[in-house]
């Protein structure tokens, strides 16, 4: 039996693995505080956003979630309800995005947005379930920090693939990784 | 690093600024309302789970507690309270010293005494043993 594959769907299944090869390797660093990460992989949900629409970056985004936490042994666990809370409400934010003026708002502002909606979906999920207890709310300055820090580099980075076109997503992968 | 720098002037539009600075404003909030110290204004004492008496901290005064092992003493002095006294073996509750910020608490397990600092809004649920 074939499964009928379009062009767009092989589109998303390379732009997916791309963003799940850089989630795997966002993995192995060392965070000096748990829960804080750069987030690279979702430098390709903003460039599949910005170039393919909203419906493909859903897709990279939902199918980074599972198959980076297949690979990790984390299917299922807080770690992945984690992730996909806050892939959920980036995602939910970035589509509100569409809305603003595009001439105005470029990759950056969807960028740290869709970075503090990630990092609120996470800290519903901790202070809900996970640590039900007033105290998460000393976190959450430092995450919201993280957020915007590593929220307009990812931006910007995504920003230069987009603009900068000798960018394949061949050569964007390459220069993501350093 | 001035590469960096350069990259994100070109790649920052006036919204984008615009989105910068809010989010910069947000954390600034952040960190000053969920990480200001505030000054307590009332101790709470218990004695294992009961409450034994809440005293504004706006006095100097000598409370004399009755817990498991004995009387101890809490003192209250212009924002402050502290274990003065109290007949336990070892003493840490004493040793804690002066506590003045909301949230801080001093407890004394072989007498089952506690003290916690309250401000205007309570930063913590609950504290058991």
């Amino acid at each position: 039996m074939l499964i009928k594959t379009t062009i767009e769907d092989h589109r998303i299944a390379k732009l997916a693995a791309v963003a799940i090869a850089l989630h795997m390797l966002e993995a192995v660093i060392p965070s000096p505080l748990p829960g804080v990460k750069p987030g690279i992989a979702n430098i390709v949900t903003l460039y599949v956003l910005m170039k393919y629409g909203f419906s493909s970056a859903a897709w990279v985004s939902m199918l980074r979630v599972f198959a980076s936490s297949l690979l990790l042994g984390q299917f299922l666990s807080p770690t992945f309800i984690l992730s996909i809370a806050g892939a959920i409400l980036s995602l939910g934010v970035l589509r509100l995005c569409m809305y603003l003026p595009k001439k105005h708002f470029g990759t950056v502002s969807l960028s740290i947005l869709a970075a503090f909606a990630h990092i609120a979906g996470q800290l519903i999920i901790v202070r809900l379930w996970l640590i039900p207890h007033a105290s998460v709310a000393y976190l959450v300055p430092v995450f919201a920090m993280a957020a915007l820090f590593f929220g307009l580099i990812n931006g910007v980075i995504a920003n230069k693939l987009l603009y900068n076109e000798t960018s394949t997503i061949d050569t964007a992968s390459k220069n993501n990784q350093h | 690093m001035r590469n960096l720098l350069h990259n994100i002037n070109s790649a920052i539009q006036i919204g984008d600024w615009c989105v910068l600075t809010a989010g910069i404003i947000l954390v600034a909030v952040l960190f000053q309302q969920l990480w200001s110290h505030q000054d307590a204004t009332r101790v709470q004492i218990r004695h294992g789970d009961r409450i034994y008496g809440t005293y504004s901290l706006n006095q100097q005064r000598d409370i004399h507690v009755q817990g498991a092992m004995g009387a101890a003493t809490v003192s209250i002095l212009h924002g402050k309270a502290r274990f003065s006294q109290s007949p336990c073996h070892n003493q840490y509750c004493v040793h804690q010293g002066w506590l003045s910020r909301a949230g801080q608490a001093a407890i004394c397990l072989p007498n089952q005494l506690s003290l916690e600092l309250i401000g205007e809004t309570k930063p913590y649920d609950s504290l058991n043993y």
